[in-house]
């Protein structure tokens, strides 16, 4: 049985700017933990584009995504934040003594006296492919990310796709499988060149069946999966047996179970109140692009100010009767949080 | 200024006024005018929310390879896909141009 982690801040996503939040918070004497659906944090500057460089933040006038999140890595270290990665955060129910309980995509439960809520553009959700009864087969043939390979020994499966997932994963798991199919929607496929050199070479040598200019376009199986329909472009269909079928087709930001936790939301984001980034629901806090108010812009320099605002009133709200103190770093320098007590 | 045509998932038409020297690609001529294009990656060729089917005869300039990859993960895709976000308003020739949202 899990513990339930304890914190003075739960941020959900673990961007830019729920990272800063963990710096100004614990400047403050705040301890955070931080949840993001994705495995590593950064968001979606280490999930889509850290090599780009990013031209707006103050004092950089050029920095590549990636090593930005490394540099705010380095910059809350001294505060020890905690991390439950790979989990969303599905729901939000407040306590008897008004600290909120919130329940990941894996059960882990973690106990917060206020939530702030940093999810950029919603959690990164797998992109599923439009075909009509696919939902019905998940956990029961159709994946979407290979969690354990060992799963597909001596099965029948079927990979949709054209990057880098699909073809390093028909050439891992081609070894293992009794048979694979990979399916594209083009002849073309974009990824690393020598992968797209394998797959043609195992296709050649019979060991996969390559089908191109042709797409997924149904399921069959009572219970499980048991075959899949492809439609070719030209050359009408073909049943293929499958007892797995895993589309990989890159991930896309969704709002997810935010929506129901009782905050305010308008056009996909939450309503926060410019005094403080609070939500309708005292302790409940929204930075960075996922909140909106008059003459919200979506930038990563916005949302350090609205953390920074927000830790102050989350302290007001968490310390009621203490003194808060504004105090420069160049004087007092960082002072990290000392470990937690178990 | 020029006018472009947007037909929005409900079919009906939008006619467009826009300038072409403000550096404005369509999907945010799309925001502008509130229509409903995410443009959840601000236009980097990264997300496919801007995908639209170009209707008219008008020349654009070619996908490059980042448009080209998206829309190898984006669904619905036909011979008349492009990404909103890479076909740039900023030529005279555009006026007339007419496109359709892409399923979401």
């Amino acid at each position: 049985m899990q513990n339930t982690i304890e914190t003075d801040i739960l941020i959900i996503g673990a961007g830019p700017v729920g990272l800063f939040t963990v710096f100004e918070a614990g400047l403050l004497k705040m301890r955070c933990h931080l949840m993001d659906a994705l495995p590593q944090p950064g968001g979606q500057l280490t999930e889509i584009y850290p090599k780009k460089p990013i031209y707006d933040i103050p004092g950089y006038p050029s920095v590549l995504a990636g090593d930005l999140v490394q540099n705010l890595m380095k910059q809350i270290e001294p505060f020890g934040p905690g991390f439950t990665m790979g989990e969303r955060a599905e729901s939000l129910e407040k306590q008897a003594d008004g600290k909120f309980l919130v329940t990941g995509s894996r059960g882990t439960k973690h106990l917060a006296a206020t939530v702030f809520i940093a999810g950029g553009l919603g959690s990164f959700e797998p992109r599923k492919p439009p075909i009509a009864n696919i939902e019905q087969y998940e956990d029961h043939g159709v994946e979407y990310f290979v969690r354990d390979p060992e799963m597909y020994r001596g099965k029948k499966i079927v990979i949709a796709g054209g990057g880098d997932s699909a073809l390093d994963w028909t050439i891992f798991l081609a070894a293992l499988t009794q048979e694979l199919t990979l399916v594209h929607r083009r002849t073309e496929f974009r990824g690393a060149l020598d992968s797209v050199e394998k797959v043609m070479e195992l296709a050649e040598k019979g060991k996969i069946k390559l089908v191109t200019n042709a797409q997924v376009i149904g399921l069959q199986g009572d219970t499980t999966l048991e075959g899949v329909s492809i439609q070719h472009d030209t050359e009408g269909m073909i049943h293929v047996a499958a007892d797995h079928f895993i589309p990989l087709f890159g991930l896309t930001p969704k709002l997810g179970p935010i929506a129901d936790w009782g905050v305010t939301i308008q056009n996909g984001a939450v309503e926060v109140n410019t005094l403080d980034y609070s939500t309708n629901v005292p302790g409940i806090y929204a930075i960075g692009d996922i909140n909106t108010y008059p003459g919200k812009l979506k930038l990563i320099l916005c949302g350090f100010h609205e953390a920074t605002l927000a830790c102050q009133s989350a302290f007001k709200y968490i310390y009621p009767d203490k003194k808060l103190s504004f105090k420069y770093t160049t004087v007092t320098g960082i002072e990290g949080l000392p470990a937690p007590v178990v | 200024m020029i006018t472009i045509t947007v037909i929005d998932r409900e079919n009906v038409p939008h006619a467009l006024e826009t300038p072409i020297d403000m550096g404005l690609n369509l999907m945010e001529l799309c925001k502008s005018y509130d229509l409903p294009v995410l443009g959840t990656c601000g236009g980097m060729a990264l997300c496919a929310s801007c995908h639209v089917y170009v209707h008219s005869a008008h020349t654009l300039h070619p996908p490059t390879d980042d448009e080209l990859n998206m829309l190898d993960s984006a669904f619905f895709v036909q011979e008349n896909s492009r990404l909103g976000c890479q076909i740039k308003i900023n030529n005279p020739d555009l006026d007339g141009l007419e496109v359709e949202l892409a399923p979401e």
